[in-house]
């Protein structure tokens, strides 16, 4: 079973829409609950949402991983933005620098199992979750 | 995307869709309190039972959707949140503090019932 590797753009609140929604077409395709598809969603359109507040257009790429005996999906979002100063200050709880909510990061570090992030200030930022199938 | 929002006596009943975008709740927030005033009506039932995402824009608004009408004098309850949607919004971080849920629409009215013969 290949399911591929899908690329969302984002340029516009639309897009979070359109990458959630293909997330979640994705995840239930891989075998996943209506509750993990769910929160897999819900991580992506956080992610999303970020992309457009910070760098206003970057890419999420959705794909199919596989571990030792288990499979998952992965989720990249990937901007060309200002990056973030101090990471460790992103991922916590409350903080923000756009007047959102500031619960992004750290809220989809919750929701996924794995998560990664790489920031140069100036270059962008690379955040890379994945979430394991039960 | 289009909500509709149904007149029921003085209570307003909004339809939220699955698909709604930051500029659809946007235009949601403003048009719920345009339609408080322009039909009086004391409560507003959001029904979310369709969406499948609640982030924290789409719950930072409806946050602020409860709040201003609040401030008009009328009252939100917010229906029919997924059992998944919940997990998910409480992992988040998202509580919906200070703003009332039910279970369904009915629940919902049945609350406003109460509600009402308490004031009046």
């Amino acid at each position: 079973m290949s399911a591929g590797e899908i690329r969302v753009a984002i340029n516009s609140d639309q897009d979070i829409v359109l990458a959630r929604q293909k997330g979640r077409v994705m995840a239930t395709e891989l075998g996943f609950s209506t509750g993990d598809a769910t929160l897999i969603a819900t991580a992506i359109s956080e992610l999303a949402r970020n992309i457009i507040s910070y760098a206003r257009k970057g890419q999420i790429t959705l794909k199919m991983v596989n571990g030792l005996n288990r499979q998952g999906i992965s989720v990249i979002a990937t901007d060309d933005g200002p990056g973030i100063p101090d990471i460790r200050q992103a991922l916590r709880d409350g903080f923000s620098t756009s007047g959102s909510l500031g619960l992004g990061l750290p809220g989809v570090r919750r929701l996924m199992d794995e998560f990664e992030i790489t920031s140069q200030p100036g270059r962008g930022t690379i955040v890379a979750v994945k979430k394991w199938r039960q | 995307m289009e909500v509709p929002i149904l007149k029921q006596g003085a209570v307003l009943i909004a339809t939220f869709q699955a698909a709604l975008s930051d500029a659809d709740l946007n235009q949601l927030r403003m048009g719920l309190v345009q339609q408080v005033v322009k039909f009086r009506s004391r409560a507003v039932i959001v029904d979310v039972t369709a969406m499948d995402v609640m982030d924290s824009f789409a719950s930072r608004t409806l946050r602020e959707i409860a709040l201003m009408i609040r401030l008009r004098g009328a009252e939100t309850v917010i229906v029919g949140i997924q059992p998944e949607v919940a997990f998910a919004m409480v992992q988040l971080g998202l509580t919906l503090e200070g703003v009332a849920t039910a279970l369904d629409l009915e629940e919902g009215l049945a609350y406003l019932n109460e509600e009402f013969k308490t004031t009046s």
